[in-house]
């Protein structure tokens, strides 16, 4: 210390004579050295202050009380950089533990979109933050049924993420892909009221797709309405229902309706992520997306669902402000 | 020796235990740059009981040992206390507790001691020495 101290007194009064570029760049080295022992912003003040009573005897005594102030602001200075150095460290340790449970998410919520013969199916779900609050769930039994679940809990985050895994799990024991729409949504109303916060709702869409007779039947909670293309008709349709979110009351009943697929129609659900921005400058959404699956209705269905995605991102300059879950079903020609 | 107290009640109270403290410091013979961190120490102290007990003290004094002097204040409040004492010096307490800027307070000092019960309050010790 008293090595640095002499050191500092030396390059100030070169500094002082000739105001030489190489003091500067000297005096920054040194500073290097003070960090290294340990030495605070405090005591450079007053070391600086020290070598200049040296060499001028003592100063005014306004220009003592400016440097006792500094002193004392540096003190608190020092101390309010290091507490928040330290919580850049913790921060940092929070980032690491998310970006794992990201990781186990989406290990846990993985699902193939699966490949049948006569449909085409895309699918495009992207989180706002690491975690997702949007899910979609797939069940094919190869021969005659496809049944799709799109998801959204209500809030984003972590919270909403550890809500879905249940809602996973729900799906998952209701193993076979051709139970009633409206039947999954009662046993996983029941599932999510009994078990989750009051606080936490979750919207659902559950589509069942017979492969044989093309009969879509569909059921939904609270969800954002899906779009049914009619091909023949030229004609965009929504396909709403009237039903509750998913945990707001037990034993709540879901009906459902159902619609044939012909050739060229397709259907599109989506969460309301991917309609609710914009609102309040009266842009609708919905009709962009009508227009976009038109134009790019040639396109195959993953093709479709990462359009619409490109382009709606656009128009919200490139920021999401929710999760955006994308999923269309296309009846493919061939058959 | 000469033990000063000062209650906390209102903000004005922080000041006039700045004021004392860095007086004691200052006749004990701490140079400019301890007076300041002393001063900010019990600035921390005080600002915790005011904001987070309500009410409490602060005891500031002079202390020797092995013939080296020393400054030593406690703190006394009645608050909700800390519950993990470790936990708040490593900077892992809740923002909104008494524990709130102990481990810059840390940094200031020679010594710092935590004695605390939940419910009942906290009683931090702090000394510095004169090097």
């Amino acid at each position: 210390m008293q090595q640095l101290k002499k050191l500092y007194k030396q390059i100030l009064s070169d500094y002082i004579c000739n105001q030489n570029e190489s003091d500067l760049y000297i005096g920054q080295n040194l500073i290097k050295q003070m960090i290294q022992k340990n030495v605070s912003p405090e005591d450079v003040i007053s070391i600086h202050k020290q070598a200049l009573e040296e060499f001028y005897g003592e100063l005014p005594e306004t220009v003592i009380h400016a440097y006792d102030f500094l002193i004392e602001v540096m003190v608190h200075y020092g101390l309010k950089v290091k507490e928040h150095q330290s919580l850049l460290v913790k921060q940092e340790e929070m980032r690491i533990e998310m970006d794992i449970a990201a990781q186990i998410q989406n290990q846990l919520l993985e699902n193939e979109v699966p490949k049948t013969k006569c449909t085409d199916i895309g699918m495009i779900s992207v989180p706002l933050r690491k975690m997702n609050g949007d899910y979609v769930h797939f069940k094919y039994d190869s021969a005659n049924y496809l049944g799709v679940a799109v998801t959204d809990v209500v809030g984003k985050g972590v919270p909403a993420a550890l809500c879905m895994s249940m809602v996973k799990y729900g799906l998952d024991t209701l193993e076979y892909a051709n139970s009633n729409p409206s039947y999954v949504l009662e046993v996983l109303n029941q599932l999510i009221e009994k078990s989750v916060d009051d606080s936490m709702f979750v919207s659902l869409f559950y589509a069942r797709y017979n492969l044989h007779s093309n009969i879509f039947t569909w059921s939904s909670a609270g969800h954002e309405p899906s779009l049914y293309y009619n091909a023949a008709e030229h004609t965009f349709y929504d396909l709403e229902a009237k039903g509750l979110l998913l945990g707001i009351l037990p034993e709540v009943k879901y009906s459902q309706q159902e619609l044939e697929l012909k050739e060229n129609d397709f259907i599109i659900i989506m969460t309301d992520g991917v309609t609710d921005f914009r609102k309040n400058e009266g842009f609708d959404a919905r009709e962009k997306i009508k227009e976009l699956a038109l134009s790019f209705q040639h396109l195959n269905a993953q093709e479709m669902c990462n359009t619409i995605y490109q382009e709606l991102l656009k128009l919200q300059d490139f920021k999401l402000y929710d999760d955006f879950t994308v999923v269309i079903i296309k009846k493919n020609k061939l058959f | 020796m000469n033990k000063k107290t000062i209650e906390i009640i209102t903000e004005l109270d922080i000041i006039t235990a700045r004021k004392l403290g860095r007086n004691e410091a200052k006749r004990i013979g701490f140079d400019k740059v301890d007076q300041a961190r002393i001063t900010t120490a019990i600035g921390e102290l005080a600002k915790n009981i005011f904001f987070y007990a309500q009410t409490g003290k602060i005891v500031i004094e002079e202390t020797i040992r092995e013939g080296i002097k020393g400054i030593a204040i406690t703190s006394i409040d009645k608050g909700q206390g800390i519950g993990d004492v470790q936990k708040v010096l490593e900077g892992e307490h809740s923002p909104t507790s008494t524990g709130a800027g102990l481990p810059a307070v840390k940094r200031l000092v020679d010594s710092i001691n935590i004695e605390s019960e939940i419910g009942k309050g906290t009683i931090v010790k702090i000394v510095k020495w004169l090097s």
